[in-house]
């Protein structure tokens, strides 16, 4: 960072408290969710474990407290809480760490409204605690990534306006004309999120903990997967698009590859995701015509997710040797390469004849992974190892080594995940439609394809509890590199412009 | 949405299609955006020391972008969108109607044949049996397991113990048409005391021990004023009714975390419903012989 200012008591400075909790909470929670995930993964390989975690609980309080605890920790109560957890927790406070430090050096202004920026952050952190309890306990809407019910819904809400404001005020207080690309995405995610959250939420509550939908039937699944599908290309592709148009250059040290190209493709992306989420629901009761857009859609958005790939990767042009000495710079861009082969899955499992095959198996599950762990998380776990030392007044990590084996954790943990799930999902759209061809008997009945799934939830478990390691390996690193900053400066200012 | 006409019909397609236009419009635009400037010279923004370049849309990006949409407009020529039917004539439900009619009209005389021959000719079919066992997996295995040997709730079929008769015609009977157990709850008749004492006299019949011995004399009693209606003076059962036999330490509701003790009082407080559903419409007269033979076929000759 510049300090060519000296800092003085008028010279207006960052607001990196704010992005500083974010940070630790986007840690915090990684390793929490992902700890869950690992959890669950064993209880699919191995089922009796569902009863474990309880039997432990009855056994040591069970008499003391009089509840059966094995109803909180089974596969149905825990999933949401992981995906709730990675998704909102450790996302979200990553989209909120990185949109925030962002959006003020970019705007070279300091955050506006501390107060409601500090209100967003605990607002926020409210929102998941009470999300860590209400999932487990059994209160849900029984809608996808919406789980949490209508109070919790109302507090996302306000904390999500309070977002909004504090953003785009500092955008509004810029020194410069222009807005930054990485801006425009945050700024996307920011709205559409709202919008969706509120639309797919609109519900008749019954008492403080249960509430029911304002829609029925087909089109309260259609709603639901606009929301569901649109929370995937908005909280988890555009904002994090938000993040890498700013860390990537930055870290490679190189300009973006084309301004023209990111005009393209973020007016294209944020257009005709609005019309994908139809493709959940191929072969349903949704009239054919919806699935079909859908479909449509789904194809044509490739191609400008393609266009974000391309202006990050484009971006190393005549920088490709940094890759070999910085893993930092490893991180974003096998994020990217992740991005790219998740945005072409993405859209060949769209297509109505592949979606026959691989629908309802562990397929899905092995593409929202390479997703959410190649690219969402890759992209943080990069964008934080840059942004954390800057944080905390210093040039580098504790510990650049550990930065190295921790990209290659990721990597390798990621890889076994999603090969494990291609295997079996492919496997088990497989075994499901064979049949006789003398008699049409089906073949094989549900219980066999679990069965032969085994192999690859071991897999799972191991590729994803690699990359759980690697998360507390980044903690240890955090959290050294955060005490030497105290010991040497514990006054530090950080200064704009 | 049948009318092509129709608002909504209309309202679908133009905002599909405008908007695939509009994205074509936007390819355009963008392509002339700064278009004089050279590809290597950076343009005049900076953002905390980032700079951009202008270089053109990449010539095969560009074309991949034309070909997916003009794969869209060409898709919506051939499939419904809106009330447009499309030139295919193409509907899921049509799609789905056509390979069940091909899917029956191929196999229909197999079935067919099994469905004349009885369940006897057929056990000695090796090939029926084993298009009995796949027809089983799909359709029984869910409650009655894969082996067959069923669960809380749901009848063995392995033991010879048989709730409603075992022979193939009375196996034919339960999947054709289906079966309800009914055992009525006993707990305002009998109270808790009585459904005690009927409970200690049960276990005795089944050779096992009381609880407490001091009630089955009494519980015989009750048992005979108020069960034997429907499992027998002696505890048999009878399978006209589906009533189970009491005797032979085979229990359809045993939840191996209590005592069978508490198992029969359960059973005897709130009374129990079993129900088989029928199949003869879902899976048709050849392929119930079928399962039949093969049901019939996985029971022991001697039971235990």
């Amino acid at each position: 960072m510049s300090t060519s200012n000296p800092v003085g008591a008028e010279q207006p400075t960052y607001n990196y408290d704010v992005v500083r909790k974010f940070a630790i909470a986007t840690i915090v929670w990684g390793i929490v969710g992902m700890l869950v995930g690992v959890i669950i993964a064993a209880q699919m390989a191995w089922p009796q474990l569902n009863m474990t975690l309880g039997n432990l609980l009855n056994a040591l309080l069970g008499d003391l407290v009089g509840v059966d605890f094995r109803q909180y920790f089974h596969f149905g109560r825990l999933r949401p809480l992981h995906t709730n957890a990675v998704i909102f927790a450790f996302g979200g406070s990553a989209l909120m760490a990185t949109s925030f430090y962002v959006v003020q050096r970019t705007s070279q202004v300091r955050l506006a409204y501390t107060g409601l920026a500090n209100f967003v952050f605990w607002g926020w952190q409210a929102v998941i605690v009470l999300a860590a309890i209400t999932l487990p306990l059994g209160f849900t809407t029984a809608k996808e990534y919406a789980e949490l019910e209508w109070p919790i819904g109302i507090l996302i809400a306000i904390v999500w306006v309070a977002y909004l404001i504090v953003f785009v005020e500092t955008i509004r207080r810029r020194k410069m004309k222009h807005i930054y690309v990485g801006n425009w995405f945050f700024l996307a995610f920011i709205i559409v999120i709202a919008l969706l959250h509120v639309v797919n939420n609109l519900a008749i509550p019954v008492s403080l903990t249960k509430s029911y939908s304002i829609y029925a039937g087909t089109i309260d699944a259609m709603i639901q997967w606009w929301y569901g599908h649109n929370a995937v290309g908005f909280f988890l592709t555009a904002g994090f698009l938000g993040m890498m148009y700013y860390f990537v250059p930055k870290q490679a040290e190189r300009p973006i590859y084309s301004y023209r190209l990111s005009i393209v493709h973020f007016w294209a992306l944020i257009g005709i995701y609005m019309w994908a989420g139809g493709h959940h629901l191929h072969y349903t009761t949704l009239p054919d015509w919806a699935q079909n857009a859908s479909m449509v859609m789904s194809v044509i958005l490739l191609v400008p997710s393609w266009g974000g790939m391309i202006n990050g990767i484009m971006t190393l042009k005549g920088a490709w040797h940094k890759l070999r000495t910085d893993p930092i710079l490893r991180f974003l861009i096998v994020a990217l390469a992740f991005y790219g082969m998740s945005t072409f899955e993405g859209p060949m499992m769209s297509i109505k004849t592949v979606n026959a095959l691989s629908h309802n198996t562990d397929w899905t599950v092995g593409h929202v992974h390479s997703g959410a762990l190649g690219w969402v998380a890759m992209i943080t776990i990069g964008s934080l190892y840059h942004m954390m030392p800057r944080l905390w007044g210093q040039t580098q990590m504790y510990s650049t080594a550990w930065i190295y084996l921790h990209f290659w954790m990721a990597t390798i943990g990621t890889v076994l995940y999603i090969v494990a799930m291609w295997i079996n999902g492919i496997m088990q759209g497989l075994m499901w439609r064979a049949s006789n061809p003398t008699d049409g008997t089906l073949m094989y009945s549900f219980i066999q394809s679990i069965d032969n799934s085994y192999f690859g939830y071991v897999l799972r478990v191991i590729g994803g509890g690699i990359f759980f390691l690697g998360m507390v390996l980044m903690a240890v690193n955090m959290w050294i590199t955060v005490r030497q900053a105290k010991a040497q400066q514990p006054n530090f200012v950080a200064a704009t412009a | 949405m049948d009318n092509l006409w129709s608002f909504w019909s209309l309202f679908v397609i133009i905002m599909t299609l405008g908007f695939m236009v509009a994205v074509w419009w936007l390819i355009e635009a963008a392509k002339k955006v700064n278009a004089q400037q050279p590809a290597n010279e950076l343009l005049d923004h900076e953002f905390d020391g980032i700079r951009e370049y202008n270089n053109p849309l990449p010539k095969w990006w560009l074309w991949m972008f034309y070909g997916t949409l003009v794969f869209g407009f060409g898709y919506f020529i051939f499939f419904p969108l809106g009330g447009w039917q499309g030139v295919l004539n193409w509907t899921s439900v049509g799609q789905l109607e056509k390979e069940q009619q091909a899917h029956e009209q191929r196999f229909m005389d197999t079935f067919d044949t099994y469905a004349r021959l009885s369940v006897e000719e057929l056990l000695n079919d090796s090939t029926a049996l084993a298009i009995g066992q796949r027809i089983y997996a799909q359709n029984c295995a869910l409650c009655h397991n894969n082996a067959g040997t069923g669960g809380y709730g749901f009848p063995n079929l392995t033991n010879n113990d048989w709730l409603y008769g075992g022979s193939p015609e009375q196996i034919v009977q339960t999947l054709t048409h289906g079966r309800q157990g009914v055992m009525p709850g006993f707990s305002s008749q009998l109270g808790e005391i009585g459904i005690a004492q009927v409970s200690n006299y049960v276990l005795t019949l089944s050779g096992h021990e009381a609880r407490n011995p001091d009630q089955v004399a009494e519980g015989q009693v009750l048992y005979q004023a108020v069960c034997a209606a429907c499992h027998g003076d002696e505890g048999k059962g009878n399978q006209a009714l589906g009533a189970p036999n009491l005797t032979n330490d085979i229990w359809l509701y045993a939840n191996p975390e209590v005592s069978l003790y508490d198992n029969i009082r359960v059973t005897l407080r709130h009374g129990r419903m079993g129900v088989m559903p029928a199949f003869d419409e879902l899976l048709g007269a050849g392929r119930i012989n079928l399962v039949a033979a093969y049901v019939y076929n996985l029971r022991q000759e001697d039971p235990q």
